[in-house]
């Protein structure tokens, strides 16, 4: 590529946000891995209210999803939008508004979730002063994006820019509307739906929160960084146009797949379900996009790690995208639902895609803004092998105490009774909750790694010349 | 990495793109457009088509189907107390309120949940994960003293259970007003509570340890209905 004027980016709020997200990750997985452990040994509830599993696992998921991954798509997106519009941002201001306003509510989040002010709504648990601070950061995020984008100095605007709109867009429908409520104090409000109609909108919500939010958004972070990375150009242009648009079409679709045999009509369930299954086709063409990106340069694995990061997470997208499909045929779900099997799904998806692209782009970008080295390879090795052992045992743990729930439940013995009572499905479990903690023991051990190899980065700012890190966009 | 070597020529779908990659208000229009239809195609009909709540489903000669379900009534001031307890302690997350139609989840939890015994949830507790059994029906199968005892240890009625302990409840005192303002958004959102109601609420529930609130809930839950057997409430 030809060398380009200089153009002076803000990349000071992209570090800002990326040493966040890497702080969030470390926070993130450690109270999941407290959560874990106290399902393993219910003692650790400590009986204490703050402390209980009920409350703190509101918190674990907006840590992970709206803190580290939101943190991620904040750093990525002001960092690929400058570089493919080659442009600054149109207004740094507004990025640093932005930043406060979203680490604002994630202090909120953490001071009023364990003290149990909920709305009662998975992954929607904040309740409304904090959900409009929400709507109001995330605008602002919105609104700079596109206007960097009208002021870019290049004809067309980047396919990795699609995706971050996609999910811009959406994830400003699904919180407006999933959060109305009516308050009857500053603490506490009602949703304005109810029942039937109640479910459904949130796992319209809940679904798309997966579809847009961990998958668009990140995906946006793959079409950018793994060509980046691997200094190749994506696999196929063409294929990611079809990627793109069937992608955002069909996720939408998706959210009434959880709650097929409720009481849902019927035609809702099964035409999420019909649409899920031909899901995996956008899917895969993303996956495959990203994989074959390295096609004929498959030996820059054995030296760059990043590169690990990021081609283990299509690895791991590729999976969860065909598990996903799996699931939510009738008779499939019919055993895997309300199963650990569920969490499984969530974790191959959240810790082997999105958190591995997530971490892969970080280390890519964090040195590049700072205008210095990663202060450690090896310790980014160290990182990918605990966040990948970590995952594997994760799932597996999960799926075999899954499978064994959904057989237990519905298992009869020779007399046409049911074989087992509930408490010994419960009892069963035990020996998976310890492993499963142990795998996550092993995830956030490798976060702490990286929050350690970070810190050592930025520490050096500024030790290479300006614009060694400017690789032309 | 460049839409250049794909022309400015080609089909419509080409060109369209063509201009949209050159054009960002045509393309976040665009995408806006193609990220609403699935939502609108799921969610809206829920609203407007009647038999989605079975209590709204006719006969052909214009009375209800399911008369049965008249008698699912909202929430006493009390167990809307109990209720918010059981959000607050984030309850859901491990216990679902929604019985599936197979064989063995009737005969552990019993008659499969109707669309119309939530309606006046707000918001819906159905919940995605069985970590603890399902509560759509746990009315009436313990006594109150029961549930005191488990709530308090749940391990001293239940040796295996993972549920933690919650001894506070025993000691909260119900905010009366609380639950009266509670009551008015119900209303607000046409729950049909009457104003005698309204106006006794923040009696009923005065001095009541949210324990007592939330047992009271518990108890209620999946009473109301007496359900006519073998009849298909679905179809």
């Amino acid at each position: 590529m030809e060398a380009k004027p200089e153009v002076s980016y803000n990349f000071e709020v992209v570090k800002w946000f990326g040493v966040m997200a890497v702080v969030y990750l470390v926070v993130g997985t450690l109270i999941g891995v407290y959560i874990a452990s106290e399902l393993a040994w219910p003692a650790l509830n400590l009986d204490i209210p703050y402390i209980t599993f009920g409350r703190l696992r509101p918190l674990h998921t907006n840590a992970v999803i709206f803190a580290f991954g939101g943190c991620s798509l904040m750093a990525t997106a002001f960092y690929i939008v400058q570089r493919t519009s080659h442009t600054p941002l149109w207004s740094n201001k507004m990025a640093w508004f932005t930043f406060w306003t979203w680490n604002l509510v994630i202090v909120g989040a953490v001071i009023t979730l364990p003290l149990g002010m909920t709305q009662g709504k998975e992954y929607a648990e904040l309740e409304w002063p904090l959900d409009i601070l929400i709507a109001v950061s995330w605008l602002s995020y919105f609104i700079n994006f596109v206007f960097t984008i009208a002021k870019r100095t290049v004809s067309h605007i980047y396919v990795a820019n699609w995706f971050f709109l996609a999910m811009m867009a959406m994830i400003t429908y699904l919180h407006v509307v999933n959060s109305l409520a009516i308050p009857v104090s500053w603490t506490k409000s009602y949703s304005l739906f109810s029942g039937v109609q109640d479910a459904m909108i949130q796992w319209w919500y809940g679904h798309n929160a997966v579809g847009f939010f961990l998958t668009a958004g990140f995906l946006g972070i793959m079409y950018y960084f793994v060509p980046k990375q691997a200094a190749l150009p994506i696999f196929s242009y063409r294929l990611s146009v079809l990627h793109f648009w069937t992608l955002i079409f069909g996720y939408v679709w998706l959210g009434a797949h959880h709650l097929q045999y409720t009481a849902l009509p019927d035609w809702a369930g099964s035409l999420s379900a019909a649409i899920s299954i031909g899901m995996i086709i956008p899917s895969w063409g993303g996956a495959v996009n990203g994989i074959l990106t390295l096609s004929g340069a498959w030996h820059k694995l054995r030296t760059d790690y990043v590169l690990r990061f990021m081609i283990m997470s299509l690895a791991f997208y590729a999976m969860s995208t065909f598990e996903g499909p799996v699931m939510s045929i009738r008779t499939v779900n019919a055993l895997s639902h309300y199963t650990d099997w569920t969490i499984g799904h969530v974790h191959s998806g959240a810790l082997g895609w999105v958190a591995m692209v997530a971490i892969g782009a970080l280390y890519h970008l964090i040195p590049r803004v700072c205008n210095t080295r990663l202060y450690s390879t090896d310790l980014v090795n160290l990182h990918f092998w605990l966040a990948t052992t970590g995952t594997v045992i994760y799932i597996s743990a999960m799926w075999v105490a899954g499978i064994t729930q959904g057989m237990m439940w519905r298992a009869y013995d020779d007399q046409g009774a049911l074989a087992y009572t509930f408490v010994e499905s419960v009892a069963a479990m035990h020996p998976y909750y310890m492993m499963r903690a142990f795998g996550g023991l092993l995830f956030f051990s490798g976060a702490a790694v990286m929050l350690y190899n970070v810190v050592m980065t930025v520490r050096t700012t500024g030790s290479e010349p300006a614009g060694a890190g400017k690789v032309e966009a | 990495m460049s839409a250049s070597n794909n022309g400015g020529s080609g089909g419509f779908f080409q060109r369209l793109q063509q201009k949209m990659e050159m054009n960002i208000a045509a393309l976040t229009l665009m995408i806006a457009l193609v990220v609403s239809v699935g939502g609108i195609v799921m969610i809206v009909p829920l609203f407007y088509i009647k038999n989605t709540v079975e209590d709204n489903v006719m006969k052909p000669d214009g009375t209800p189907k399911n008369p049965e379900l008249a008698s699912i009534k909202p929430y006493t001031p009390l167990q809307l107390a109990g209720r918010d307890v059981f959000l607050r302690e984030g309850c859901y997350l491990c216990h679902s309120q929604m019985i599936r139609p197979f064989r063995d989840e009737r005969e552990r939890y019993g008659h499969y949940s109707l669309a119309a015994e939530s309606k006046y949830d707000h918001p819906f507790q159905w919940g995605s994960k069985r970590t603890g059994p399902d509560l759509a029906r746990v009315g009436g199968k313990y006594s109150d003293e029961w549930h005191y005892a488990h709530m308090h240890n749940p391990r001293s009625v239940v040796p295996e259970s993972v549920m933690p302990n919650y001894p506070w409840l025993e000691k909260a005192v119900v905010d009366a007003d609380r639950v009266a303002a509670s009551v008015g958004a119900m209303r607000m959102l046409g729950v049909p509570y009457t104003d005698a109601d309204a106006q006794g609420a923040a009696a009923a529930v005065r001095g009541k340890t949210e324990l007592q609130a939330l047992v009271a809930f518990l108890q209620g839950l999946g009473t109301a209905v007496v359900f006519e057997e073998g009849k298909d409430y679905r179809d």
